[in-house]
């Protein structure tokens, strides 16, 4: 397994996001630092609007600037802080050492193009391969990421691919040319449960063949559980708690981490048990944060919640939270 | 494809019929009279010996059959023979006649085409070439100060109609600066480098007004679509591959957005063969739209029948010219 002696590849210090709109600001990503080692795959989990596809799009110049203005970093990748590179530098990252997969396949594939010519397409721009070993590598790929009859559905437009076998051509895209980071956006989340097990079982085995580290952004624990090797939780735009898999499932520490678990279901649990929800809405991040974003739906929360926001404290080797209140002693270490 | 473009032309012949007969039939409502404009010296008698040798003394389904046969068969041969110089012994074919000149109206349309199709079609051309560079960019830097005086002038040309801009830039630029000729002369002829040079300058106003339209509509379709489309997550998949903007911009979406724009430009084609109507008066091009005019105006049955007729060939044309674009360009319609 990993340790704390395998190199990042990707290193994020206090990235911070805002989108000017035209009634004020959304601070969507607060200050997040993470980083991701060669070969891991590191979940980050959270509601929707809580700043995860916005981190990972932001860290590679993928959202509209304006109105997004992305500041903080460094944002350390292959000896390049991705947050001061030009547009041509970005680019020359993007698809070629990171590589993208989008949530819904359906719509993710430019609809008038030839499958063959959407996977060909980074093999030509980064690889600077000719046409014919482009496709090539194309039909290598599609067989990798198991697409029956490969070198005949290259010339298949996307409309004539289900769902999850568009899925599998995103990600042979993101894979052509053999990215050291995959960042995977909700891949599952628009597919039927049976075809999400097999993008699930299709990214870990390509992740143990290739190699390359995985940023797999959800809101479903349950895929955490089964893929991660480390956790991000993020809500209101910050990471509220990181912890290895198996010590967030078996001591979470941050209320808002609790209460999702418990909205998971439990097959072994009493039947007659209600679904618990957590009562209240995210919040609108109309300003930079000074309080926990989390007070007005916790259950714990006292004065100091809503003075001041919490900064991230280890609570063990490689756990840390942001909150004030423990949960083995039940105190807050009010101030 | 081809099944399906031989299936619709077989019915659009049925589809044509059915115009033709409607067409017949309103026009046989008007109270137009042949020999109305002739001396009213002329008896009677006399006036329905003309009527006769028309063919209007004729039951109804008789004098469709014949205009049928006029059209359909005697006015291609003729034309077929014009081209080839052969000959099937036509002399004796009738054809159909203009009340109001007495010449065949196939010759006479064939007279007027190329004024119309020369400015008509130059502006219908220049304001497709003006527009779309214009929608892909206002969309692409949306409210941006550009779009922002893009929209205001294409909702100016939108709105003001050509009988006030023809007339508006006859004042300023024929007028005043006397740049131009206010009045497009049709008996012109192209025989070298300044009579080419006079011809552009006569062609320059009306060609102006009309382009005004043309920009203005197809210009909004153009951002309209590429604003659908620029949103759309394939751009952002395009972008995350490292594509460069022109190529993300111009290939990815570009081909999207053309989809309904082609077929909207496809459809107003026909309108570029009817001629442009007011701007024709406006500028005396003696084209089309102004002998459709005169033929109303004058009581001239056969010839607005014969025009009418045309544009409704070519409307039904283009509609399927339309279609077939639409599945070569989006490969999720298939029509077989």
């Amino acid at each position: 397994m990993l340790d704390g002696a395998t190199p990042s590849v990707l290193d994020v210090k206090d990235l911070t996001t805002t989108f000017k709109t035209r009634v004020g600001a959304v601070h969507a990503v607060n200050n997040v630092s993470f980083n991701l080692k060669a070969g891991e795959l590191l979940g980050v989990v959270g509601e929707s609007g809580s700043g995860k596809s916005v981190t990972m799009m932001s860290l590679i110049g993928l959202v509209p600037s304006p109105p997004a203005r992305v500041t903080g970093g460094p944002v350390m990748f292959e000896g390049q802080d991705l947050l001061t590179a030009s547009n041509e530098q970005l680019r020359k990252v993007r698809g070629a050492r990171i590589g993208f997969v989008f949530q819904d396949p359906m719509t993710s594939l430019n609809p008038v193009f030839s499958v063959g010519f959407q996977v060909m397409e980074p093999l030509r721009k980064h690889m600077g391969m000719n046409k014919t070993r482009a496709r090539a590598r194309a039909r290598e790929l599609l067989d990798l990421v198991g697409i029956p009859d490969a070198a005949r559905r290259l010339d298949d437009f996307p409309h004539q691919f289900s769902g999850g076998m568009r899925q599998r051509v995103m990600i042979a895209i993101a894979l052509a040319c053999d990215p050291k980071v995959l960042i995977a956006d909700e891949p599952t989340t628009a597919l039927d449960v049976t075809i999400q097990a097999q993008i699930i079982e299709l990214m870990k085995d390509l992740r143990d063949k290739l190699g390359m580290a995985v940023i797999w952004i959800t809101h479903d624990l349950g895929v955490i559980a089964g893929i991660a090797d480390r956790v991000l939780v993020m809500y209101g735009g910050q990471i509220v708690e990181h912890a290895p898999v198996r010590d967030l499932f078996a001591n979470p520490r941050h209320p808002y981490t609790r209460a999702l678990l418990l909205t998971v279901p439990n097959v072994r649990g009493e039947r007659a048990q209600r679904l618990r929800v957590i009562e209240g809405q995210p919040p609108i991040l109309r300003a930079a944060p000074t309080a926990c974003p989390f007070r007005d739906r916790c259950e714990h929360a006292f004065d100091r919640c809503s003075r001041e926001n919490p900064a991230r404290r280890l609570v063990g080797p490689v756990h840390d939270v942001a909150c004030f209140w423990d949960p083995e002693t039940g105190a807050s270490s009010d101030v | 494809m081809l099944t399906f473009t031989i299936r619709r032309l077989l019915m659009a012949i049925p589809t044509l019929l059915f115009i033709s007969l409607i067409i017949f039939l309103i026009l046989d409502l008007a109270p137009s009279d042949p020999t109305a404009n002739l001396p009213l010296t002329i008896p009677p008698d006399v006036r329905a010996d003309i009527r006769a040798s028309l063919g209007l003394d004729e039951p109804i389904h008789i004098r469709f059959a014949l205009w049928l046969q006029q059209f359909f068969v005697n006015e291609p041969l003729n034309l077929f023979e014009h081209w080839t110089g052969w000959n099937f012994g036509g002399e004796d074919r009738t054809r159909v006649i203009s009340w109001q000149t007495r010449s065949p109206v196939v010759d006479i349309i064939a007279q007027r085409m190329p004024q119309t199709l020369w400015v008509v079609g130059t502006a219908y051309i220049v304001g497709i070439l003006i527009a779309l560079p214009i929608g892909i960019y206002s969309a692409y830097r949306q409210y941006s100060i550009f779009d922002q005086a893009g929209t205001f002038i294409t909702m100016v040309g939108f709105s003001i109609p050509p009988f006030f801009s023809g007339v508006l830039v006859i004042v300023i630029f024929a007028v005043q600066l006397q740049w131009f000729p206010s009045v497009y002369d049709t008996t012109h002829v192209v025989i070298g480098w300044d009579s080419f040079v006079i011809q552009i300058k006569q062609m320059i106003l009306p060609v102006m007004v009309l382009a005004l339209q043309i920009t203005s509509q197809i210009s909004r379709f153009m951002r309209a679509s590429m604003l659908d489309n620029l949103t759309q997550d394939y751009v952002r998949t395009a972008r995350a591959k490292g594509l460069k903007e022109s190529t993300v911009v111009l290939v990815h979406v570009l081909r999207n957005s053309m989809i309904p724009v082609i077929t909207v430009i496809a459809l107003g084609v026909p309108q570029v063969f009817g001629g442009a109507i007011i701007t024709e008066q406006v500028f005396k091009v003696n084209g089309l739209g102004h002998l459709l005019i005169g033929a109303i105006q004058s009581g001239d049955l056969p010839t607005v029948q014969t025009l009418t007729f045309i544009f409704a060939v070519l409307i039904v044309l283009f509609n399927l010219i339309a279609d077939v674009l639409y599945g070569i360009l989006d490969p999720r319609i298939r029509y077989d």
